[in-house]
């Protein structure tokens, strides 16, 4: 039974993707045209239009009436269903993001409406000031030695725990835990931990390498660092629920393949695992990118307010907000806030200009053929 | 046919089950290693509630000796603790409600409707992953302010919502687009319109991805710190972060207490998590291949 089901699940899962591959061509290659006026033959698109193009002989103005109300009706469909979940992400998304932009143009200290108009004095301030340089360092050294730590630790791993073995699942959840628990619960956990007498430097003593102890959390030298591997252990279990996914994607049958023409298992990963993973790998890269560098919550729980002038892990949302609503400038932390986006979005349309562009579009529904 | 877009999962339980080697010792022994890395810290402050504020100064990487239920027990008879729990399952059982219905019927539309807009929308909603909370963070809060939902749970159920919105709809187009035209097409012949279908075939088609996307709502409404830090200042309406961040400075002497109180809030998460594990990754297959 176990060939021909496996044949049959992978014939009709090809079969699925082959649809979804046409489907996206059709409808790229036809965005504009009104459902009534396709020629038979062309998958249709909606269920009205089966109705229409479904019966023929009928008179050509009866099929254009009727098509003017099936669109009245599709627009109410589409109001209906787009709507609830338009209007709230405009207001609590898209308003609240505009108003940020437009509140950095002011001296504001939060009360009342902004009155006093200064340009883009705040932004010469920002940009001007060596406390946003450094971190605008922190966040440059975070989004590189993230990619570096966690992108080969999670890949092995990934690769390890897809490699069929007892104990899979219970050992796949222990893997994930980190990423589960909140920030605060890591945040104050940890920094009880890391404090310089803390269970760390006790256990380090105990085992013999106490001349290794160190203040991980207060040593301008060594905070940062600290910090890197506590985000490495806190998010390495969401870079591996990415890459065991994109592993379920790759058919069995072409490593089965690989393995009946004799390739070893380092070869058919390095030749046909990391290859196809590669789309993956893009998306998590870029996820991990956006997260480095608008990490606050972490930062701010574990080094709290003397994180900017002594600790040396500040990032710029932690500058944001030190600067802003704990110092009681608004104007000035929504400058912060627009510079953070405009640093956002020039890295992620150059990350999706060159690195992405393969994957957009088709590349997540077509699947790989 | 309608078992079409479980075939990938089923594909994998199925040789599971069926050929499960113990596999290389190596793999067990470099697997092992990797979870005592990962739990340490979390084994830390669960043993750490376990024991005496002397125990802790004495000896800060000690076991508990004796062990002292005490923390916990105390932890789990206030009331605090419970009307936390409480706010915070208030909050993530709304957001996760409403970002999985709210996104399942915008997502639908943007994955098989033609209509002018359909770009636009796509794009503007996925922008959405470019606003971080925290570059909104003010203005969001004079927002809710304005409209009256201060130390409400419904300010912070809504912007929780409008934030989860993009990553949903990026996960569930593509399952709503892999659904196949013959059934929406058998539907239509058997009288089935648009609407209907997204009843009767889309939702359950589409549940691999919906569980997916509800398991991240849940656990980031769960674990959301910033927001309610700006909107709850009542300590009645705080969730379980903010009690534990409360509970920490006021008892910051109190390291075996506040580790306890620690211990405690990070279960329902990891239970929900470890319930629907499989599902994540099952569902993200459906996104992330490519």
């Amino acid at each position: 039974m176990t060939p021909y089901r496996a044949r049959r699940i992978f014939e009709a899962s090809r079969s699925l993707s082959t649809q979804a591959s046409k489907l996206s061509r059709d409808r790229t290659a036809r965005p504009a045209s009104p459902p009534a006026g396709r020629a038979a033959g062309a998958p249709p698109t909606g269920a009205a239009d089966t109705r229409g193009t479904g019966r023929p002989g009928r008179g050509r103005d009866r099929r254009a009436t009727a098509s003017t109300r099936r669109d009245w009706v599709k627009t109410a469909e589409i109001a209906l269903l787009v709507g609830p979940a338009l209007i709230v992400f405009l207001a609590f998304v898209i308003f609240p993001v505009v108003m940020a932009a437009y509140y950095g143009f002011f001296r504001w200290k939060g009360f009342g409406a902004p009155t006093d108009f200064i340009g883009l004095q705040n932004y010469v301030t920002i940009l001007q000031d060596p406390e946003f340089h450094e971190a605008l360092w922190h966040n440059g050294v975070i989004v590189v030695m993230s990619l570096v730590l966690q992108g080969p630790a999670a890949l092995l791993i990934a690769l390890l725990l897809n490699r069929r073995m007892r104990g899979q699942s219970i050992i796949r959840v222990l893997i994930f835990v980190p990423y589960v628990i909140s920030e605060v619960v890591v945040g104050t956990g940890l920094s009880l931990m890391l404090q310089s007498e803390g269970a760390l430097n006790g256990l380090l003593e105990r085992i013999g390498l106490g001349f290794l102890a160190a203040d991980w959390l207060a040593d301008p030298d060594a905070a940062i660092w600290t910090l890197l591997v506590i985000l490495t252990w806190k998010y390495l279990g969401f870079a591996v629920i990415l890459f065991l996914a994109g592993l379920q994607g790759i058919p069995d049958e072409l490593t089965e393949a690989a393995q009946i023409d004799g390739a070893s298992y380092w070869q058919i990963q390095r030749r046909i695992t990391l290859p196809l993973l590669g789309p993956t790998t893009r998306i998590w890269a870029f996820l991990s990118i956006i997260g480095s560098l608008q990490l606050f919550d972490l930062v701010y729980i574990i080094w709290g307010q003397y994180v900017a002038s002594t600790a040396g892990t500040s990032t710029m949302a932690t500058y944001m907000v030190a600067n802003g609503r704990n110092a009681g400038n608004y104007g000035y932390g929504n400058a912060v806030a627009v510079v953070l986006f405009l640093i956002s979005l020039i890295v992620a349309l150059v990350y999706q200009r060159y690195v992405l562009r393969r994957d957009t579009a088709g590349a997540l529904t077509e699947g790989r053929r | 046919m309608s078992a079409l877009p479980a075939s990938a999962p089923r594909l994998a339980g199925r040789s599971r089950r069926e050929r499960m080697p113990w596999g290389n010792p190596i793999v067990y022994f470099v697997a092992l290693v990797v979870i005592a890395l990962m739990l340490a810290p979390i084994a830390y402050i669960i043993a750490g509630g376990f024991r005496t504020n002397a125990q802790i100064t004495e000896d800060p990487s000690g076991l508990p000796a004796p062990w002292v239920p005490e923390n916990y027990l105390n932890v789990l008879t206030s009331g605090t603790f419970w009307t936390e729990v409480g706010n915070s399952a208030i909050a993530a059982v709304v957001t996760t409600v409403g970002v999985v219905a709210l996104g399942l019927m915008a997502g639908y539309v943007l994955a098989r409707y033609r209509f002018r807009a359909r770009g636009f929308l796509y794009a503007l909603f996925a922008a959405g992953l470019m606003f971080p909370m925290t570059v909104a963070i003010t203005p969001l809060y004079l927002v809710v302010r304005q409209i009256g939902l201060m130390n409400s749970p419904a300010g912070v159920i809504l912007p929780q919502i409008a934030f989860a919105l993009p990553t949903t709809i990026i996960i569930l187009v593509p399952f709503l687009k892999a659904i196949p035209d013959e059934l929406e097409e058998a539907a239509a012949i058997d009288g089935t319109g648009r609407l209907g279908f997204f009843w009767r075939m889309v939702l359950p088609l589409s549940l691999p991805g919906v569980i997916t996307v509800g398991i991240l709502a849940f656990i980031a409404s769960w674990n959301s710190y910033l927001l309610p830090l700006f909107v709850l200042s009542h300590e009645s309406t705080y969730t379980l972060p903010l009690g534990v961040q409360a509970f920490a400075s006021q008892y910051s002497v109190d390291t075996a207490k506040v580790l306890a109180f620690t211990s405690l809030s990070m279960i329902p998460a990891l239970v929900f998590f470890s319930v629907f594990e499989r599902r994540i990754v099952g569902g993200l297959t459906g996104a992330v291949k490519g």
